[in-house]
């Protein structure tokens, strides 16, 4: 790396930078490293062992690892596999797929649906989550939800969402919720590309499907990528559901944030709830660092 | 998101600041706070009414005359008990919260232990013994706040729990009341024929983890007491974590909610399940419902009105499962908790906190609260005044009754209690399935020293 001249000497720079390490330090750092160290405690919010926490090893690990019970409902490896289906659902099918759809409809459009479609997506992103999810707990109630009123209306019955399809109800929920996301990136990235490009391709005759397979998706890999990574590790971490369901019925909609949630404040397992969230780190540590080679590798390519 | 963090600490320190410098500018005035899970119109209505209307103004009243200059601000806490549960022990760990917390008695022991509440005579001092009400509070009574011989705070009741019915609902359906089974087999006969007659959900028996504490009390342990046995053997000091009685119980859940399909499984999964249980009933759409009395005097009362309450609901007591079958060979079971108000260890003002904790426990004030709700106290020269069906209650009920294991891994195990419930009547597990999950998670809570399992069949 080349020398660049600079108004301060390096090592001002460094005073400079301080206060913010220093913030680092104690809101970022230190939780980190004291978490990583109540994971090996058997250390709870109440009873002796609030008072007197004492050295456990792993077996807090083991326990999130006991295979015999893994898939039990409400355990570790069930609460993993219905995230999984939430992440895939709700983020990479439905969020990038209906960001994309959305993006593609109105590209080089103007006028007021591409207005009205824009802003109604936004908004759904902006609103504040408790009220977001208070207006879909309304929603969707089997007695007297508004979805309800209007599917028996139409003689199509009144299923029980939030009971008999819980998984289905928040992945619904939170493609409508986070779709705006992908589509303003999309959006963006669409703009980047010169118009000559779907000009020319039109003066040869393209359908609208080869001009998106052949022009837009590869062009826009790079932000695909991007996108998807991001809002996978947005959605890993989602709780907004909680307000929605609180996990259940019978845990089926029992995601591992609302796990880790449900362990160290509702049981009051601190120590059981620090080696969840250890693990939680470690995956969102390895999609972050696939999102960071993901730039690089774009970087380089261009 | 660190800028975010630093703004959030800066704008902490200001409301600091200039909250010290606001209690700085007028020293002589002292505030004290209360909080319970009551709201005025909502949840233990009748609580806010008295605390507002007597207790504070009289308070505050009788400190004035001594020329203290107190106000006494309640803080109305909306959510459920386990929510309150949490708020607690998230304050009391940071030394916050309020100075008087209403505070059911199974939480003690775990509290206790944490080191996070003290004995009423280690945040007061002398005073506390020298109060003249102990000597009216029978020792039962006093033992539902205390842990390990410690009085921690003071009780405000006991209560029972029996099976409520409407007698409308009872009559269209041609069942003669007054009505009171002798065994399961009579309630499951009673509930096919409410079936019959239409009634949308014959009985409700609480199950599930929504339902946290009211699956144990109102619904599992009525159950199990009435096979045989409680969840905790006195004598050996362990837990009884396999047995038939147990399995029994679980077959009672199963035949209600899976096999006959006469109680709705729905409403112990769902979140609100049992405030839409109170709401159904009010409604005439529950045929059978067991609760405590806490469901004649809150939701009731506010769903029904006294009137419409007093003409209509009827209760009868918990049989066994066969007459004799019940706990210490009882025919009718029923199992009481109490809550009561705490002081918190961290008050600023122990000796005011405690003035005001005697003060609303002594004789006038819980006359004053008898006028306003009608309940079993917890003192022996203040009778259940102006509702005969309450008394009706407590007469049947108090003789037949027990408490839980005041023990600090008990609520940990009431959780697996309440799992258990909802292993079966969601369908997920059989009962014997759903007994050995749970008999492992109790082993494995309490440890193998601690429990007994006595052979299925």
């Amino acid at each position: 790396m080349e020398h660049k001249p600079s108004i301060f000497p390096a090592r001002i720079g460094i005073l400079f930078l301080l206060p913010a390490l220093f913030f680092v330090a104690i809101f970022l750092i230190f939780p980190f490293i004291w978490v990583i160290i109540i994971s090996f405690t058997n250390q709870t919010l109440t009873g002796a062992t609030a008072a007197n926490p004492q050295f456990v090893g792993l077996e807090n690990y083991a326990r999130l690892f006991d295979f015999s019970r893994w898939m039990r409902s409400g355990e570790f490896g069930a609460s993993l596999l219905i995230t999984v289906q939430f992440v895939l659902g709700s983020a990479l099918i439905g969020q990038a797929g209906l960001g994309l759809l959305i993006a593609v409809l109105f590209y080089r459009r103007k006028g007021w649906a591409r207005r009205i479609v824009t802003t109604l997506a936004v908004l759904a992103w902006i609103i504040p989550e408790v009220v977001v999810a208070f207006a879909w707990f309304a929603y969707l109630d089997r007695d007297s939800g508004t979805l309800n009123m209007i599917l028996s209306a139409l003689g199509l019955g009144k299923p029980d969402w939030l009971f008999d399809y819980p998984l289905l109800s928040i992945i619904i929920f939170n493609t409508w919720r986070g779709s705006a996301f992908s589509m303003l990136l999309f959006q963006s990235a669409l703009e980047t590309i010169p118009p000559s490009y779907i000009e020319t391709a039109d003066v040869a005759g393209a359908s609208a499907w080869q001009k998106f397979r052949d022009i837009l998706v590869p062009l826009l890999r790079g932000h695909i990528a991007t996108d998807l990574i991001l809002i996978t590790l947005w959605t890993f971490n989602v709780f907004t559901p909680y307000l929605l369901t609180g996990g259940g019925p019978t845990n089926r909609t029992q995601l591992v944030s609302i796990y880790t949630y449900k362990t160290a404040f509702q049981f009051f397992r601190f120590g059981q709830g620090a080696a969840i969230a250890v693990v939680m780190m470690f995956i969102n540590l390895t999609l972050a660092l696939i999102y960071l080679s993901t730039l690089r590798r774009q970087r380089v390519d261009a | 998101m660190h800028r975010y963090k630093l703004l959030v600490m800066l704008a902490a320190l200001a409301i600091m600041v200039l909250g010290a410098a606001g209690v700085g500018a007028q020293d002589d005035a002292v505030t004290l706070t209360m909080t319970c899970r009551c709201v005025e119109g909502g949840v233990n209505s009748n609580l806010v009414v008295w605390l507002k209307t007597y207790v504070i103004p009289t308070f505050e009243e009788r400190m004035a005359e001594q020329g203290v200059n107190v106000t006494v601000e309640l803080v109305e806490f909306g959510g459920s008990d386990e929510q309150l549960k949490q708020q607690y022990a998230l304050d009391l760990g940071v030394g916050a919260g309020a100075d008087l917390m209403s505070f059911d008695g199974f939480w003690v022991p775990e509290f206790v232990d944490a080191g996070l509440i003290q004995p009423l005579e280690a945040i007061a001092g002398e005073i506390v013994n020298e109060w003249d009400g102990w000597e009216h509070i029978p020792e039962a009574i006093q033992e539902l706040l205390s842990y390990r011989g410690e009085r921690y705070g003071i009780p405000v009741g006991t209560d029972v729990r029996v099976i409520y019915y409407r007698e409308d609902v009872f009559t269209e359906a041609g069942i003669e009341v007054p009505w009171q089974p002798t065994s399961w087999a009579d309630i499951l006969e009673t509930a096919e024929q409410l079936k019959e007659a239409g009634v949308e959900i014959p009985i409700q028996l609480n199950a599930g983890t929504p339902m946290g504490e009211a699956t144990t009390m109102q619904g599992f342990f009525m159950a199990l007491l009435g096979a045989g046995h409680h969840l905790y053997d006195f004598d050996e000091e362990k837990w009884i974590v396999s047995s038939p009685a147990l399995l029994e119980t679980l077959r009672f859940y199963e035949e209600i909610y899976v096999n006959r399909e006469l109680g709705d499984a729905r409403m112990q999964l769902v979140e609100d399940g049992r405030q839409r249980s109170f709401e159904a009933f009010a409604n005439g759409e529950v045929g059978m419902l067991v609760e405590g009395d806490f469901f004649w005097r809150s939701p009731m009362f506010e769903l029904m009105g006294v009137e419409q309450r007093n003409s209509l609901v009827r209760f009868a007591l918990m049989p066994a499962r066969e007459p004799g079958a019940g706990y210490r060979g009882q025919d009718y079971v029923t199992i009481s908790g109490g809550t009561g108000w705490i002081l918190n260890p961290n008050t600023e003002h122990p000796e005011l906190a405690w003035g005001l904790l005697s003060h609303m426990s002594d004789v006038d004030a819980v006359r004053a609260f008898q006028l306003i709700q009608p309940r079993i106290s917890f003192r022996d020269d203040v009778p259940v005044a102006g509702d005969p069906t309450m008394t009706a209650m407590a007469d049947a009920a108090l003789s037949l009754s027990t408490v839980r294991p005041q023990l600090p891994e008990y609520p940990q195990i009431s959780v697996e209690v309440q799992l258990m419930t909802e292993r079966v009547v969601s369908g997920e597990m059989s009962p014997e399935e759903a007994l050995e999950a749970y008999a492992e998670a109790v082993t494995e809570l309490v440890g193998e020293e601690n429990v007994i399992r006595i052979p299925l069949e």
